[in-house]
């Protein structure tokens, strides 16, 4: 525990309270600012963990980008006026909970038996910007522009699912 | 504890949340959100084991996390998209009432 | 010598307190003088737009507080902190409390990375561009969370439009900066203005006097003008349309607190336009680099300020689907087309050629843009019906 600082800890803790928040709040849209705020502060622990391009680019894309996208959704198909989503759920929602649970189970377990986190590794190098500008054009070529080629289609084919079908009139 | 467990054990437990919301809530663009947060958490992971892994300066776990960030914001807008259409069909984002209707 | 005159400062009175609180002290006196500074920079910049739009419409503005009413924030702070501070019944508490805040939290953060003259930048990321555009582009979901708060259907209205046409917007302004940023090779405000600071004779090496950078320059501005709702893109908030937009349900000293938002995200943006396009600290002319760098810094924003001002008083309001049409289908292929531009202007030989490839790009790509626009949204013809 001593290795851990108040910042790190702080930061864990208001973003599991947002992410809690986020899947059990009644009414929908406080539920995306739950989420957002969930996105900030894990946004916020990559910047305390070093990752700098990482942590301002989960900002701007998860912030600024996804969760404004769920919040525009929910109010277009007009979600926030009538979710009533029982809180205490009954019957198969129980068989959520249980598979979480055990999946928290068995990854807590997983992390406190492997043998990596007893040995740290020396400190990263700083990633600067510079850095991975170089990582991305020199080995990870193919996946930019895989991903480039990807985002594209994702856009296109967005944008012809969520259009307006034409009316066949008479 | 060290660093690194205690930044694993924030995105377990930010996973199994995303996970109890993900099969608990009836409503898609929630069942949506969790998914979300699962991604979330297996980014932090890469990042956690960058950071405090033994990885001898490499920046793979960044580049990593970058393309699955972005891998994730094409996906939220797509299932958003599908979520739009399917409401206009149907009239409705409720799983309960959209499970085995037959369209 | 009088340059450093802050850093000076700052170092003199870290030299008197303790050790062990040095550096808490050393951060709250980087940040005081921006808490300080922007505010005053806001109650004057209300006080000269009233003044410059009563001007520009034929008529004083307000004249009567001080010497020319100069004194007049000191009147508006006065009415907004005694105002009674109202929320509607069925209004969502917490985040009708939440919303201003978030605003005004969001609108402080970018002025950690605007470096305001040499030395004097308060947080010198590596990626301070990023870190600036992260920021402005959580300033979106305040605006949402004010419009829906509200329970009020013009209210969302207002929120929506303002969130879209923010949204629209983003895109030409990053692009118009990933231009800048391929050409400077950094993404530190700091090195972007460094890259800046040569003269080749009597000119600045700003990346305005170039093809692209003028290009770019008048795409930022226009984006920014788009981003932080200033007239003529203020359609949600437009004072004859919805009456206050997303902030109607608003009164008292939150209302303030909207509007020192608003215009502290236009001052930010100012900031980033000026290091990125127009040089940040340095000097225009080689033999005015005597001058203090951030006199030069505030110079500039204050001849921004004034174009916002002016383009206000002048512009009639955009309609929202000019707006979005204006943006999707002009403004992000042009900027698209100054990034290939820069990328020719950096790769070409110094000379003639490079100029004359650039401008050519850019002006055909205008004429194809804007041309095609054009006649693509032709307005009918005026039929006049007289009473037979």
């Amino acid at each position: 525990m001593s290795q851990m600082s108040a910042a790190f800890l702080i930061l864990a803790i208001v973003t599991m309270v947002a992410a809690c928040a986020a899947m059990t709040l009644r009414g929908l849209v406080h539920c995306a600012l739950a989420l957002a705020v969930a996105f900030a502060g894990i946004g916020t622990l990559y910047l305390s963990l070093g990752a700098q391009f990482l942590g301002l680019a989960q900002l701007l894309v998860y912030v600024g980008a996804i969760a404004v996208l769920i919040v525009f959704v929910i109010l277009l198909t007009r979600g926030g006026e009538s979710d009533a989503s029982p809180l205490i759920p009954t019957g198969l929602p129980i068989t959520g909970i249980v598979v979480a649970t055990t999946m928290l189970a068995l990854l807590a377990w997983a992390v406190f038996h492997s043998f990596a986190i007893h040995s740290l590794g020396p400190p990263a190098t700083p990633a600067t910007v510079r850095e991975l500008g170089t990582v991305l054009m020199a080995e990870y070529v193919l996946p930019l522009e895989v991903i480039g080629l990807m985002l594209t289609a994702a856009m296109i084919g967005a944008v012809v699912v969520a259009m307006k079908e034409k009316q066949d009139t008479q | 504890m060290t660093p690194l467990a205690g930044c694993l054990l924030v995105s377990s437990l930010l996973f199994s949340i995303g996970l109890a919301g993900a099969l608990t809530r009836r409503n898609t663009i929630l069942v949506l959100v969790g998914i979300e947060l699962m991604l979330n958490a297996a980014n932090l992971n890469f990042v956690a084991f960058w950071r405090f892994g033994h990885n001898a300066g490499v920046s793979t776990g960044i580049i990593f996390g970058l393309f699955s960030i972005a891998v994730a914001a094409a996906e939220a807008a797509v299932g958003l998209a599908l979520i739009l259409a399917v409401y206009r069909h149907t009239k409705t984002t409720d799983l309960s009432l959209l499970t085995g209707r037959a369209q | 010598m009088l340059d450093q005159v802050f850093v000076s400062l700052k170092h003199w009175l870290l030299g008197y307190s303790p050790a062990a609180i040095q550096p808490a002290v050393s951060i709250l006196l980087t940040i005081l003088p921006i808490l300080l500074v922007f505010p005053v920079l806001f109650a004057l910049t209300t006080v000269l737009e009233r003044k410059g739009l009563g001007r520009i419409q034929n008529r004083y503005g307000p004249n009567r507080v001080g010497f020319y009413g100069i004194l007049q924030p000191m009147a508006d702070a006065l009415k907004s902190l005694t105002k009674e501070d109202i929320v509607p019944a069925s209004a969502d508490r917490a985040v009708h409390f939440l919303a201003p805040l978030i605003l005004l939290a969001v609108a402080f953060l970018p002025y950690a990375v605007l470096p305001i003259g040499r030395n004097m930048i308060a947080a010198n990321l590596d990626a301070g561009v990023l870190f600036f555009f992260a920021i402005g582009a959580i300033s979106e979901l305040s605006v949402f969370m004010a419009g829906w708060s509200s329970r009020n259907k013009y209210s969302l209205l207002g929120a929506m439009r303002a969130v879209a046409q923010m949204i629209s917007y983003e895109v030409p302004l990053l692009l118009s900066s990933i231009a800048v940023i391929m050409a400077a090779g950094s993404l530190n405000t700091v090195e972007i203005v460094n890259k800046q600071a040569g003269f080749s004779g009597i000119f600045p090496h700003w990346y305005v006097l170039t093809p692209w950078g003028f290009a770019g320059f008048v795409l930022f501005m226009i984006a920014a003008t788009a981003e932080t709702n200033r007239s003529p893109f203020d359609l949600p908030e437009g004072e004859s349309e919805i009456i206050a937009g997303y902030y109607i349900e608003y009164s008292g000293f939150k209302f303030a607190l909207f509007f020192l938002g608003e215009y502290l995200g236009m001052f930010a943006i100012s900031g980033l336009g000026i290091t990125l396009f127009l040089g940040g600290w340095g000097a225009p002319l080689p033999f005015l680099t005597w001058v203090p760098s951030w006199i030069w810094f505030f110079a500039k924003l204050l001849g921004l300020i004034i174009g916002f001002i002016w383009v206000r008083g002048t512009l009639p309001r955009l309609r929202m689907d000019q707006l979005m049409n204006f943006a999707w289908k002009f403004m992000l292929p042009m900027a698209l087309v100054v990034v290939v531009s820069a990328g020719a202007w950096r790769f070409l030989p110094q000379g003639v050629t490079r100029w004359l490839i650039s401008t050519l790009l850019l002006a055909f790509a205008y004429g194809l843009l804007a041309r095609g626009v054009e006649t693509r949204n032709k307005i009918a013809k005026r039929i006049y019906r007289f009473a037979e």
